[in-house]
């Protein structure tokens, strides 16, 4: 232990002891970064009204609260369904374009890239009050549908970046090669092109799925009625007081979230 | 030769319908921004002119300018990004730094410390200080059983709280791009200016440092634009003490339905948005950032 303190951890020759206070201040902040959102999981299990830390009295009173309440699962399944149809419509939409962007050289593709990457530039509560006016003139508001579509746009930039980057890095003569042996551009694409992206597709698609999963302020203004969100539900909620059911509902939020991060992780790993 | 010239002609013409067919590829794409964004809010932008009586007025942007209330809104929203960047900064620069110096296995564990918080919804990080903040709260138990304070401290449902909040939330922000700039500082500069004399500090600011401002640049940048439009962090930690642009517009159609009131505040906060974003691109390359461009 002295002898690595007094080692050199840098080229500039500064010893790791003199570096203590580097080494404490990083571990500090890297348990502020992680320790609050972890620490609602055990949290979620107490008796208490207060939620206390370490419970006292260990329940699942929360979870039954939330299980049992027709309102947060009515909530629950229109997250669930608004986030997998915004995968299944942002991820095709999105690779599409990042693919036609990138393969036709015209002019104007950088005006197109920056019109589709704007949903990430313009503050969301302005597209939130745009949606809301305009699905009220075209009566679809408080439906899937809408919310699906103004889900997919606010993915679509993730899913350009995505992809594009993947496409960047392929060498699309290989493309070429198979359309030179006669197969359609479709086919090139399917069966040549496809699989070398498989894993920045994956990526978006999961990405598209978690961005309309947790959006919060879009769907407080065109979700409700019959298909509220959750992150609606436990916005307003979390707006009169502090209920602890939504500490049960975090951390099944938490839980989906890192399953969703490890299936990614996995698929990046199959691609080594 | 007149063939050969028409044959050219020909493969020319194919090569421009065939790149306009790929282009049209991102016609659905295009279409759903089109219709779901650049629509509405050019609709938002009209509105914001049309006064109280229906006819063309200026008469929203007067009462910005006017009234008390929505310039205290302004600085509310600029005080509170600017501290929340320069708190974002002072913390993470050296987490990034620490994080950056690591053999890669370690900082890949490390890193999980940002990306968890990253991908973890923001409403239920929000919600964890909310509970660990309250007056009954974790914090304050804890510090009151260390003798840190004797009466329970408010630090929710005010600026406190707010700060706290956002800047865990905006935090792996600006660490992820300034990790990636001074992972990519080539470490042999550090052992040039080592060899030529320079002392480890004069090494850190005249090298290091440098060399990882493009990264420092970004970072601040996408956090504090992502401040200016914030709402639920605020919203839900501030207690309706702290009251940000975007709260003023959702209060604005929520509880008084005035549209004009509520496009205008959001016309000048998305032209304050684009003309930083704008500045900032002729010193950044916001397309490499993105990744688009070619």
């Amino acid at each position: 232990m002295a002898n690595w303190l007094k080692s050199p951890a840098t080229e500039t020759q500064v010893t790791h002891g003199q570096r203590l206070w580097l080494y404490m201040l990083a571990t500090v902040t890297m348990i502020l970064l992680v320790a609050p959102t972890l620490i609602v999981i055990p949290m979620s299990f107490s008796e208490s009204q207060y939620l206390e830390f370490p419970p006292e009295k260990w329940s699942t009173r929360w979870y039954g609260n939330y299980f049992g309440s027709s309102e947060w699962m009515l909530a629950t399944r229109t997250s669930l369904k608004a986030a997998f149809l915004t995968m299944l419509v942002a991820t095709p939409v999105g690779v599409l374009a990042a693919y036609g962007l990138h393969a036709s050289r015209i002019r104007f593709i950088r005006v197109a890239f920056v019109m589709l990457i704007t949903p990430m530039m313009v503050p969301v509560v302005l597209i939130a009050i745009g949606a809301f006016y305009a699905y009220v003139q075209l009566q679809i508001l408080y439906t899937i549908t809408g919310l699906v579509l103004a889900h997919t746009v606010l993915a679509l930039p993730l899913v350009l970046i995505v992809t594009g980057a993947a496409l960047k890095g392929y060498d699309m003569s290989q493309e070429e090669a198979a359309r030179s042996l006669g197969a359609p551009r479709w086919k090139a694409f399917l069966t040549v092109t496809l699989p070398q992206i498989k894993f920045a597709v994956v990526t978006s698609a999961l990405l598209s799925f978690l961005t309309s999963f947790d959006e919060v302020i879009v769907a407080m203004f065109i979700s409700g009625g019959d298909n509220p969100t959750l992150t609606r539900s436990m916005f307003n909620a979390l707006r009169d007081q502090i209920d602890p059911t939504i500490a049960s509902i975090s951390t099944i939020m938490i839980l989906v979230t890192t399953l969703m991060m490890v299936l990614a992780q996995i698929f990046g790993q199959q691609k080594k | 030769m007149q063939a050969v010239d028409l044959n050219a002609e020909g493969l020319r013409a194919d090569e421009r319908l065939e790149r306009l067919k790929l282009f049209g590829l991102s016609s659905p794409a295009l279409l759903l921004v089109l219709v779901i964004l650049v629509l509405p809010v050019g609709w938002l932008f009209y509105v914001s002119f049309i006064g109280a009586d229906g006819q063309f007025s200026l008469e929203n942007y007067e009462r910005m300018i006017n009234r008390k209330s929505y310039s205290r809104i302004f600085m509310t929203t600029f005080q509170v990004s600017l501290v929340t960047t320069g708190l974002c900064i002072l913390i993470g620069y050296p987490l990034a730094y620490f994080i950056s110096q690591l053999p890669s296995k370690w900082a890949g564990l490390c890193m999980i410390s940002v990306l968890l918080p990253f991908w973890t919804s923001l409403l239920v990080r929000t919600y964890a200080w909310l509970v660990l903040l309250q007056k009954r709260g974790l914090v304050n138990e804890w510090a009151m059983s260390l003798g840190l304070w004797d009466e329970p401290i408010k630090m929710v449902h005010n600026m406190t709280g707010t700060l706290i909040g956002m800047v865990h939330i905006m935090l792996p922000f600006l660490v992820l791009p300034l990790y990636g700039a001074m992972k990519s500082i080539n470490r042999d500069y550090m052992n040039a200016a080592a060899n030529l004399g320079a002392s480890p500090r004069r090494a850190f600011w005249n090298v290091f440092f440098p060399l990882s401002t493009p990264g420092l640049f970004a970072g601040s940048l996408m956090v504090f634009v992502l401040c200016l439009g914030f709402f639920v962090t605020p919203a839900v930690l501030g207690g309706g003490k702290v009251i940000m642009v975007s709260m003023k517009i959702v209060s604005n159609i929520e509880l008084f339905v005035n549209w004009g009131a509520a496009s205008a505040l959001g016309v000048v906060l998305l032209v304050i948005t684009m003309a930083i974003l704008w500045i900032a691109s002729w010193f950044l390359n916001i397309e490499k950032m993105t990744g688009g461009g070619h």
